[in-house]
């Protein structure tokens, strides 16, 4: 009896806790032209992105908080605050990020500057091919 | 222990479940029952598994189904055994009813628990027809469709039936999938687990059978009885264990209703009525198909009621025996006559799709032999290439099947010259009701980029090279995709498009192997000097698929 339960237990414990395997490997995803980011003031820009989503491969809208810099160095954070995922925004004045569920508050290259918020701002990596900012998977963080 | 026995009394109700009495003439012909049970419980643990991964509606649960069997780890195991579970669960169930049967152990006063028990059997087979319905795939609809049919020639409760069933019109749809999943997962398994309750409480209530003339004292139900139920068990569960990871389960295209070509048949356990439905036809029909089922069940339910006298030892009981080997005998007939009689369907899914990462090294001579004869999407740029790509991949073929077969879109190798423009085409993908109002067609949701490349490709459809374009290898496709999305069109060019900035790529096969190209993928200076292209990393399956694309390109004219 025993053996029949852990002939049942442990495919059922595989088929569950497995990750399935990927399909293909994240892409990246042409956005839009560097020379329409300002430099200095992040923007949040929208694209569209494959998404594999269990049995079906879904094209879902996406954003994320980019900032440019002098030399068109770019950053493109991912736009859930890191302590519990809320939608955070660009405080003008404050020049700050804030989070509006805790009130983490990030400095503009992504650092905690306080709130409960528990590491940076996430990173998607990014490329600029032909003057396109190319948005690829999420950095992992460390 | 005294705590939880205080407290739950656990311990007093194990033991007076485990040393019930039981006739000393009890034996291993009574182990079916537990195995029953047994089965019922994989079907269960099974099936919410399953369900843990399966999206039940008939536009998606097809592919959830195949992502079960082919993506999830362990999936096609979990799927097997309730696949198989099921047919053994029938085989038990029947096994202990033609146990009872002949040992003559309805009889008074065990007639409910006789009557229970046939409710149970119906159930079990009302279970295998709901759960056929739910992989949607062709033999999941086309059975579906006589079952709904069959149900409609119940006399005067057909149509309420049939409405019960959510039938529409003629056909099996949204409602009737929801309908199935909901008796096959919630109210069977609700049902079934009541009546087991009631079963075996009438059971422990008479006792155990005992065979006539059994006078010994009686035994207990542990040790000896419980170690032949868990040896009966365990003999089960190996041989489904064994066919769960050794035979395949079906899972065949997705549910067409438009193929004319598909020969419905049902499982098994029921095709000696679909054999019998062969003989009969016009008014009879009826007869077959609801008529004598129904006579059936309940000369069933009544046998207690018909035969009444005591109980006989086995070897008096030539009537009941007969009825069985008769009604076998019976069965395997038409079945094997259903079996022998039926041509056979075309392969399964899993045999109409080769993996791109499989294709066989002999479709693809790539350095011994390059490009002897030139096939059909030879002809096409990578760009036509990676949307015949995309128009296999967005399953196209499902409404436009080519080759002549009727389907629900329009042959497109016919269409009118105003739709043959990649200007009128893209809209068209995007909201087809918008352009084609009426349109069934859903809409394609793909980039601009792909969009462009399924329109160019179904632009070089003609009616004589459609046939050949659609049997074009996986790695083709997948090939001229990366082509595509890597934009090597950016400095090199195929079939006179791309841009002259580096060589074209026409015959580059004749030019260069496999090992050189991979090499100039990882390092293209280290292999040719003075290269600014920059080195690409493809996947394992991605380089082989590029490779060997690039390699079968012919040489430019």
């Amino acid at each position: 009896m025993g053996l029949i339960g852990l002939a049942l237990a442990v495919p059922a414990a595989i088929y569950l806790l497995l990750p399935p395997k990927l399909r293909k490997e994240a892409e990246w995803v042409k956005t839009t032209d560097l020379s329409k980011i300002p430099a200095g003031t992040p923007t949040e820009i929208s694209f569209e992105r494959k998404r594999v989503d269990g049995w079906k491969v879904s094209t879902e809208k996406a954003t994320a908080w980019v900032v440019k810099g002098p030399y068109n160095e770019v950053v493109a954070f991912t736009p859930q605050c890191t302590h519990l995922g809320c939608a955070y925004h660009w405080d003008g004045p404050s020049h700050t990020f804030i989070c509006p569920c805790h009130t983490s508050v990030f400095s503009i290259d992504g650092k905690v500057l306080g709130g409960p918020a528990p590491r940076p701002l996430d990173r998607y990596m990014t490329k600029i091919e032909a003057g396109q900012l190319e948005i690829g998977p999420v950095e992992p963080h460390a | 222990m005294d705590w939880l026995e205080n407290r739950t009394g656990i311990e007093s109700a194990v033991k007076s479940f485990l040393y019930e009495d039981i006739p000393a003439s009890a034996g291993w012909h009574q182990i079916i029952g537990s195995m029953a049970v047994f089965f019922f419980v994989i079907q269960v643990f099974t099936g919410g598994l399953l369900a843990f991964n399966y999206a039940p509606t008939p536009g998606e649960a097809y592919n959830s189904v195949k992502y079960i069997m082919t993506e999830v780890t362990g999936g096609a195991l979990i799927r097997g055994l309730h696949h198989w579970g099921a047919s053994m669960m029938l085989i038990i169930v029947v096994l202990h009813m033609i146990q009872v049967f002949i040992y003559g152990a309805y009889k008074k006063p065990r007639e409910a628990t006789w009557m229970v028990g046939v409710v149970l059997l119906l159930i079990t087979l009302v279970f295998g027809l709901s759960g056929y319905l739910l992989p949607w795939d062709n033999r999941a609809y086309f059975g579906t469709v006589v079952t709904t049919r069959i149900t409609s020639q119940a006399p005067l409760a057909g149509p309420y039936l049939l409405r019960l069933l959510g039938t529409q019109g003629d056909s099996v749809g949204n409602v009737t999938f929801s309908r199935f999943y909901a008796l096959h997962t919630v109210l069977l398994p609700l049902l079934t687990l009541i009546l087991i309750g009631i079963h075996i409480y009438l059971v422990r209530k008479h006792g155990v059978a005992a065979d006539p003339g059994d006078t010994a004292p009686k035994r207990k139900f542990f040790p000896e009885q419980v170690f032949k139920d868990t040896v009966g068990v365990a003999v089960a569960f190996i041989i489904l264990f064994l066919m769960a990871v050794f035979a395949k389960v079906p899972l065949e295209r997705l549910a067409d209703p438009t193929d004319t070509a598909y020969i419905p048949r049902p499982e098994w356990y029921f095709l000696f009525l679909f054999q019998m439905l062969k003989f009969f036809k016009g008014p009879m029909e009826i007869f077959v198909s609801v008529v004598l089922p129904g006579l059936a069940v309940l000369t069933l339910l009544l046998v207690p009621f018909i035969d009444r006298g005591p109980m006989l030892r086995l070897g008096k009981r030539t009537f009941a025996i007969s009825v069985v080997v008769l009604a076998a005998i019976a069965w395997t007939g038409l079945t094997t006559a259903a079996v022998v009689t039926t041509p056979k369907n075309q392969e399964s899914a899993e045999d109409t799709e080769t993996p791109a990462t499989e294709t066989p090294e002999a479709a693809a001579p790539a350095t011994s032999a390059p490009i002897a004869f030139e096939s059909a999407w030879q002809r096409l740029t990578p760009e036509e290439s990676a949307g015949l790509g995309i128009f296999k991949k967005q399953g196209c073929l499902g409404c436009h099947p080519g080759a002549g077969q009727k389907g629900i879109g329009p042959d497109l190798t016919k269409l009118p010259a105003i739709h043959r423009d990649v200007a009128w085409l893209v809209p068209h993908f995007q909201n087809p009701s918008k352009i084609v109002p009426g349109s069934v067609m859903p809409a394609v949701d793909l980039s601009k980029a792909d969009l462009n490349a399924l329109s160019l490709f179904v632009l070089t459809l003609t009616p004589q090279n459609e046939s050949a374009l659609l049997a074009t290898p996986d790695f083709v496709t997948h090939g001229a995709m990366l082509y595509q999305s890597n934009h090597c069109d950016a400095c090199h060019q195929i079939h006179g498009v791309g841009s002259t900035l580096a060589p074209a790529l026409d015959g580059v096969g004749l030019r260069h192997n496999r090992a050189w190209l991979e090499k100039h993928f990882a390092d293209p200076a280290s292999v040719s000097k003075g290269s600014i292209m920059p080195p690409y990393k493809f996947m394992p399956a991605d380089l082989d698929a590029i490779c060997k694309y690039l390699l079968q390109l012919p040489k430019g004219a």
